[in-house]
């Protein structure tokens, strides 16, 4: 297996061949802030959280989907992609209803956390406060669109782990919405397996289980990575 | 030392903040030589004072009444603190901004939604402030110094920034300090 | 087909032209103010005349000047009218025996027609462009002949050696990109033609598509052979419906006549060439953007690497270019390399169509030489303003390009002195502007196109052209101050810096370039604070250079 030796925050790293910016950058223990990677799923490059500066590369690249090299030298925390991320997260915070106090999310919702470890302590855009629906029609499960962030975690997870491909995008910029299947209620999809991987997948608490009530909704988002490694490694204990 | 004279102001909010505030509990007792409460809900003073050092402000910015009350803050105080994730981001009181514009919102409320036996719009404008068509964080109508997030901001985290301002010092920003929710 | 019969085709052809002809321009400009009506009526007059077996009446397409249209012309004399309506019929049939009419004459040596050098529009409003007969008499399929007697690395040394660049916009050099796809091993390749041309005001791909259709195939079959691809497609959007009607028939003329399907000239060389048209979205007009289309999946772009020449279509290797890249490959290949690269500057070869609109005297299509001067272009060859006012400023390359002042006029057009002065050459759009065109409200209409636009997958593009839409219509409304200016440019930056694909990317550059060049407009916008605030304190510049 071939190895490559590259540098992160002035830090070398060993990475295989192959492996992604974030993937090198995790096993070193340095973190780089990321929405739209969930382990297990491919890569959308959308969050753009990762984004980190790569000497001789004019532009900003994605670290989920850039690939390590030899001899790659890699700044994750400049003074401008720090700037840069905060606004990322403050537009998302702009763009849908997101109230941590009352939301089933709180306290264990990604969006919330990286706020805050990012230092967004307030938003300097206008709120958009789009009319946006929540449908309850599945008997199990709930969307409330007023705290989705287009990740499409949850549509790559339905996609690729469940087979079912039940979620989708609908519309266009900041139109864009999550359907099931051909925009029909949740509870009429005739695709959806009711599994609920979606909701674990889900970064904030747009997904839930129906009868949480605020703070409620915890989420384990690693089971979905041991499941994609114990399918692929036919490892099914650990 | 001179005392560093204190307001706190209810604006579009619900009180949480200001009750959170009293679980500062015996570091009240602390906190009191040191400050002159100059305004505040919690004590009976009916005119927004000049020359205020540090103003904690609850509440979002939800109806004409809130935005005169902002401005004469700005203009009357050194240090103006959004107090809490209503006065920072708008949080519940701004729920209503996706039904529409004031007069949408109140038909939804007293004519619709939850109209009883004597469904009719509040219209006396002299008791009840205007609704402002869309509920403002309070940095959206006077330039704000420092933000304070939660709902409401744990008295620790009060604690926090009441200290560091009183010493003149500018307040930490780490993430436990700035959760919202 | 071999070559034989092509040249007998065109024999054929040219024998049974008549002495004289009249043609009319049939393509979408003139269509709109009624040329189907005036070529029927000019039809009838010649056959009233009893002139049918030495005039014909033929529709034609685009002849460029589309301010003017409909566009009729006499030959043998060259005779051009405008405005032409059927009722100037029988008096232009006349002329061509001595003759008068009340249509309005057009000199055909006006700056207009006489400063266009034409290579891709060569044969455009000469030729009928809904028979692959009238192609071929024009040296059509020729260079295709020509292609296929070489080996494909030989073509693919010619177009690179020919200095040609993509047409699309970025000007990526099209050889490269060739050699890129023919490098890839052997097996299934694609070659797709960028037909989604988006950018308001611009037409010229429209017009080589429905007015050259057999040019744009020819380059596909050329570009198929030289990287080793047997499949294209050619993606056109649907706001095209005249394009794709004559596109779809030059497929079916092109594959019955052999130049086009299995056995191309009698060699073992198979290419089908399949329409897809798009629904709709600008950014289907991103290569990757496009691809997902064409496979049936949500327009959206992907990042790259890999590039499309590596894993593109169904994840093989595809070469996409745009129309007007593919109909310029014919004429490199029939005229070599050598003779392309003699035209325009050192490092932007060839000639560039553009569609001049807005302000301007003359709207409509014309094609100069790269390094041709954008004063030539929009005072001698566009004729200034309609009504005289001064020229302001030219914007060129759409909502992804910039709006030059009129004081940078003298900048010659090539891509990178575009580059220097904050635009971008585009696709070739070009929109006048004169001094009563605000700036501000002009990068305001840009950015809704690109809230609109935006396909919603990146955060900085869904969310943050609608916050430069809103800060835009806070100042254009006065209601904005210095610290919204301040966060409109500091949003600009991080929208350029951190979106996933070009629309993004470049949809602050109507702002940017218009704050360079017309800080002022802004400024007197702006009202003043209603109270102190503290020092701005951000690592990201507020410079627009």
């Amino acid at each position: 297996m071939a190895v490559v030796t590259l540098t992160i925050d002035d830090k070398p790293v060993s990475a295989r061949a192959g492996d992604s910016v974030l993937a090198a950058a995790r096993e070193a223990g340095i973190r780089i802030p990321t929405l739209c990677h969930l382990d297990g799923v491919s890569e959308a490059a959308a969050c753009r959280l990762c984004l980190v500066q790569v000497e001789g590369r004019g532009r900003l690249q994605a670290a989920c989907v850039t690939e390590t090299a030899e001899g790659m030298i890699v700044r994750t925390q400049t003074d401008t992609l720090r700037e840069y991320r905060r606004m990322i997260l403050e537009l998302l915070f702009t763009e849908g209803n997101h109230v941590c106090a009352v939301c089933v999310a709180n306290g264990n919702c990604e969006l919330q956390s990286l706020a805050a470890e990012l230092g967004m302590d307030h938003v300097r855009y206008p709120y958009l406060n789009p009319a946006r629906p929540v449908d309850v029609t599945h008997k199990q499960y709930a969307i409330d669109h007023n705290r989705c962030i287009l990740c499409t975690r949850c549509v790559r997870t339905c996609d690729e782990i469940e087979g079912a491909h039940t979620w989708d995008v609908a519309g266009r910029g900041t139109l864009s919405h999550i359907v099931a299947d051909m925009g029909q209620p949740w509870g009429e999809s005739v695709t959806c397996t009711s599994c609920g991987k979606c909701v674990q997948a889900c970064p904030t608490g747009a997904l839930f289980r129906q009868g949480s009530t605020v703070a409620e909704m915890t989420k384990d988002r690693e089971k979905l990575g041991d499941l994609v490694t114990a399918r692929r490694d036919k490892k099914w204990t650990v | 030392m001179d005392r560093v004279k204190l307001a706190t102001v209810w604006l579009g909010g619900c009180s949480g903040c200001h009750m959170s505030f009293l679980d500062m509990d015996e570091w009240l007792i602390d906190l009191a030589p040191r400050i002159d409460l100059v305004y505040s809900p919690l004590a009976d003073v009916k005119e927004y004072p000049d020359g205020v050092d540090v103003a904690l402000v609850e509440g979002a910015v939800a109806n004409e009444e809130n935005r005169h009350m902002a401005k004469v803050i700005r203009r009357r105080s050194k240090v103006v603190v959004s107090f809490g994730d209503c006065a920072v981001s708008g949080n519940v009181t701004a729920m209503r901004n996706p039904l529409g514009k004031s007069l949408e919102v109140l038909r939804t409320s007293y004519l619709l939604e939850s109209a009883g036996t004597n469904p009719r719009l509040p219209d006396d404008r002299e008791i009840v402030p205007v609704l402002l068509d869309k509920v403002l964080p309070l940095h959206a109508v006077i330039p704000v110094d420092h933000h304070l997030p939660g709902c409401p901001p744990p008295a620790a985290r009060i604690r926090a920034i009441v200290e560091d301002l009183l010493a003149a010092r500018t307040p930490i920003r780490t993430a436990d300090q700035i959760r919202f929710g | 087909m071999n070559h034989d019969e092509l040249e007998r085709i065109a024999g054929a052809e040219r024998t049974a032209a008549k002495p004289a002809e009249i043609r009319c321009c049939t393509s979408s400009g003139c269509r709109a103010s009624g040329s189907a009506d005036v070529l029927k009526q000019l039809k009838a007059a010649v056959q009233a005349k009893g002139l049918s077996d030495r005039v014909a009446a033929v529709g034609v397409g685009c002849p460029g000047l589309c301010s003017a249209g409909p566009v009729v012309s006499t030959h043998p004399g060259g005779a051009v009218f405008g405005k032409v309506t059927s009722g100037h019929a029988d008096g232009i049939v006349s002329t061509l025996s001595g003759g008068s009419t009340d249509a309005v004459r057009i000199d055909p040596n006006q700056p207009f027609f006489a400063k266009q050098f034409r290579i891709v529009r060569a044969t455009v409003g000469q030729i009928d462009p809904e028979r692959i007969e009238s192609y071929i008499a024009a040296d059509g399929y020729a260079g295709l002949y020509q292609a296929l007697q070489q080996r494909p690395d030989e073509i693919v040394a010619n177009v690179t050696a020919s200095g040609l660049r993509g047409r699309g916009g970025a000007g990526y050099p099209t050889g490269l990109k060739w050699a890129t796809v023919a490098k890839m091993p052997p097996g299934q390749k694609y070659v797709i033609c960028n037909g989604d041309e988006g950018d308001p005001g611009a037409f010229m791909d429209r017009s080589v598509m429905e007015d050259a259709p057999h040019q744009v195939l020819e380059g596909m079959a050329i570009a198929a052979y030289a990287v080793g691809a047997n499949q294209g497609y050619v993606y056109v959007r649907a706001e095209y419906p005249l394009a794709i009607e004559r596109l779809q028939a030059a497929i079916h003329q092109a594959t019955k006549a052999g130049v086009l399907g299995g056995n191309i000239f009698q060699t073992p060389f198979e290419f089908k060439v399949e329409i897809r048209i798009g629904a709709g979205a600008f950014v289907c007009g991103e290569e990757t953007a496009l691809i997902a289309s064409v496979q049936g999946l949500r327009g959206t772009p992907r990042p790259r690497p890999p590039y499309p020449a590596e894993s593109g279509l169904w994840d093989r290797p595809t070469l996409i270019n745009n129309v007007e890249t593919f109909a310029t490959i014919p004429a490199i290949l029939r005229n070599g390399a050598n003779w392309f690269a003699g035209i325009g500057t050192a490092t932007s070869k060839g000639t560039k169509i553009f569609s001049l609109t807005g302000k301007v005297k003359n709207a409509g299509l014309v094609e100069v030489p790269m390094g041709t001067t954008l004063r030539e272009v929009v005072e001698q060859l566009g004729g200034g303003t309609a009504d005289g006012r001064a020229v302001k400023a030219v914007q060129t390359g759409g909502p992804s390009g910039g709006c030059i002042p009129a004081d940078l006029l003298d900048t010659p057009i090539d891509y990178e002195s575009l580059g220097r002065i904050g635009s971008i050459m585009g696709s070739g759009g070009m929109i006048v502007m004169d001094d009563t065109d605000r700036m501000p409200e002009v990068a305001r209409f840009f950015m809704e196109f690109c809230a609109d636009e935006s396909c919603g997958k990146c955060v900085p593009c869904r969310v943050g052209t609608v916050q430069l839409h809103g800060l835009l219509t806070k100042l254009v409304e006065k209601r904005a101050t210095r610290h919204d200016l301040d966060l409109l440019i500091e949003l600009c930056h991080f929208v350029k810096d951190t979106s996933l694909c070009g629309l993004g990317q470049s949809a602050p550059n109507p702002v940017l370039s218009t704050l360079r060049y017309f800080a002022g407009e802004y400024e007197a916008l702006l009202q003043p604070e209603e109270f102190a605030r503290p020092p701005r304190r951000s690592a990201i510049p507020l410079t627009v250079l």
